[in-house]
């Protein structure tokens, strides 16, 4: 299943600028594609907008199409977009139901939603819990855990769903590094799974280790598209506000310092 | 200037029962710049609520230069530490920039020239200038983090403490926080911050305080907890060291936190004996 935006542009209701500009982006089964730039560069937008939260949610003017296997879905529900796309949002707290006593029933409210037999909505949230490693947590209320736990418990929500697209905005923002290696491990699953996933991160490093494809925002607007590796080494990065990962940054001082940076070599762009 | 020290603190939350500190003893100097790190869920977030009386403690006691602070009022210990948490929308409730970042100087008593050199001050320092009047909302979230660091910098507390700081920023937005770090260091104040971004702590403060399971588990420089010796114990609550530490043990070179320190002592070892 493959998500297209063609020619889409955005703005957002009572203001008249653009938020986006001329996105031509396509989301194919397995892929897991990077999007960078910086703060206000249109990286939210983008989620919201190739999820179908924006306009149906919160109003605007959308131009260009969206088609999921070349069907146009402008007219489609959110709740029938909701079975096919999934979101994740930057801060669980704008997340989490609210109306779960507990992180077992947040995780399952999701496909219990969804109508699906008692079993398999128990099978798919033990699994969602496991996966990030959270099953010592099913008990707890979610509103009292910690940003990162919160975090996690968000995610598991969104692996329980199984959704064939997921659009994720910075899901690692909080996360611990093992709860960012579980999270990437988990989204590379996914993709394996078939699922298509656009991921919205500032840590950079998160995209070098998943990401096949990245685009850059500035204004609006894509300005870089292409191989991952070849977008994060691309030297406009930091011009565009974005902090290339660590072993990239240490080579380019390394080479600056007018070392050889080859016995740099051996680390890879994640660390 | 102000001292701060915990004694055996252990804070239980009602209703979980969960024991998100379990002993923590510490004391913190004037001017220190100390970095709490650990994994989700260790307890650094706890820890720093205590600090300015959001929580209280369920056993063991916080000692604000000496005094304990059950017996300071909430007005006096707001004056002593600033707390800036890690979700902006839970500390902003003003309709525009400027008003969210005067009131908490207006709080303590500030007016006149007083009231709007510290307020124009942070604004300045955290990149705000310019957008006194704009609601806060109509912000992004980045900006909106900077908005809630720039409302507690206004206060000029003696103790500065920061969670998550860098999170979510972009390369201006980081370089931001860290020359805000750096300007809270050089007027003398102290400075915590709770964080997952080794390189800032690897680049910016002076001692780290690893945390696992609501206790202390190692207390020292940057290079203790990163650079060799200690790394059992980072590694023990499945932390790393960032990126330039490793590869300076892997080449060679300890002692070495930071990509400049990497970079000077590699050349070092080029030039011609």
């Amino acid at each position: 299943m493959t998500l297209t935006l063609t020619g889409v542009g955005y703005r957002y209701a009572g203001t008249s600028d653009a938020a986006l500009l001329d996105i031509d982006l396509e989301l194919r089964s397995g892929e897991v594609v990077g999007l960078a730039g910086a703060s206000e560069s249109g990286k939210t937008t983008l989620c919201l907008v190739t999820s179908g939260l924006a306009p149906r949610a919160i109003g605007g003017l959308l131009r260009g199409r969206i088609t999921i296997d070349g069907t146009d879905v402008d007219a489609w529900p959110m709740h029938r977009l909701s079975q096919e796309i999934g979101i994740g949002f930057q801060s669980p707290a704008s997340q989490l139901s609210q109306v779960a006593g507990t992180v077992f029933e947040e995780v399952a409210f999701g496909p219990m939603n969804l109508a699906l037999p008692r079993d398999d909505v128990l099978d798919r949230t033990w699994e969602a819990l496991e996966t990030l490693v959270i099953r010592d947590l099913a008990d707890r209320d979610p509103r009292r855990l910690s940003g990162g736990q919160q975090q996690l418990v968000a995610i598991a929500g969104l692996l329980a769903m199984r959704p064939a697209h997921l659009i994720l905005d910075e899901p690692t923002a909080q996360l611990d590094p093992q709860g960012t290696r579980l999270v990437t491990e988990a989204l590379a699953r996914l993709a394996a799974n078939g699922a298509s996933i656009l991921v919205a991160e500032q840590k950079t490093e998160v995209l070098a280790a998943l990401a096949s494809r990245t685009v850059v925002l500035e204004a609006g607007r894509m300005v870089l598209a292409g191989a991952t590796g070849e977008v994060l080494g691309d030297p406009r990065l930091p011009e565009l506000g974005v902090t290339p990962p660590a072993a990239v940054r240490l080579r380019h001082a390394a080479r600056d310092a007018g070392l050889d940076a080859r016995m740099l070599d051996e680390v890879h762009a994640g660390g | 200037m102000v001292e701060l020290r915990t004694e055996g603190l252990v804070h239980v939350y009602r209703g979980s029962g969960v024991r998100a500190l379990d002993g923590v003893d510490l004391r913190i100097g004037p001017g220190e710049r100390v970095a709490i790190i650990g994994q989700n869920g260790s307890g650094k977030s706890t820890l720093v609520r205590h600090l300015n009386g959001l929580l209280r403690p369920t056993a063991g006691r916080l000692l604000i230069d000496g005094v304990d602070a059950r017996r300071l009022r909430v007005a006096e210990l707001a004056a002593r530490v600033g707390v800036v948490f890690q979700d902006p929308d839970r500390q902003i409730f003003s309709g525009a920039v400027v008003d969210e970042v005067r009131f908490g100087p207006r709080n303590l008593g500030r007016s006149g020239a007083a009231l709007r050199e510290s307020v124009e001050e942070a604004l300045e320092l955290t990149g705000l200038a310019g957008q006194e009047s704009r609601n806060p909302y109509d912000l992004g979230q980045a900006r909106r983090k900077l908005l809630a660091l720039a409302s507690v910098l206004a206060m000029r507390t003696p103790v500065l403490v920061l969670d998550e700081p860098s999170t979510g920023q972009d390369r201006a937005g980081a370089a931001r926080v860290r020359s805000v770090i750096e300007s809270v260091a050089a007027a003398g104040r102290t400075l915590i911050a709770v964080t997952h971004d080794m390189e800032l702590v690897a680049e910016l403060f002076e001692r780290v305080v690893v945390m696992r399971s609501g206790r202390v588990i190692l207390d020292g420089s940057p290079s203790d907890a990163f650079g060799g010796r200690r790394l059992d114990l980072l590694r023990s609550t499945n932390l790393e060291p960032p990126v330039a530490a490793r590869v300076a043990s892997r080449l060679g070179v300890p002692g070495a936190v930071t990509e400049a320190d990497l970079v000077a002592a590699l050349l070092r070892r080029e030039l011609p004996q």
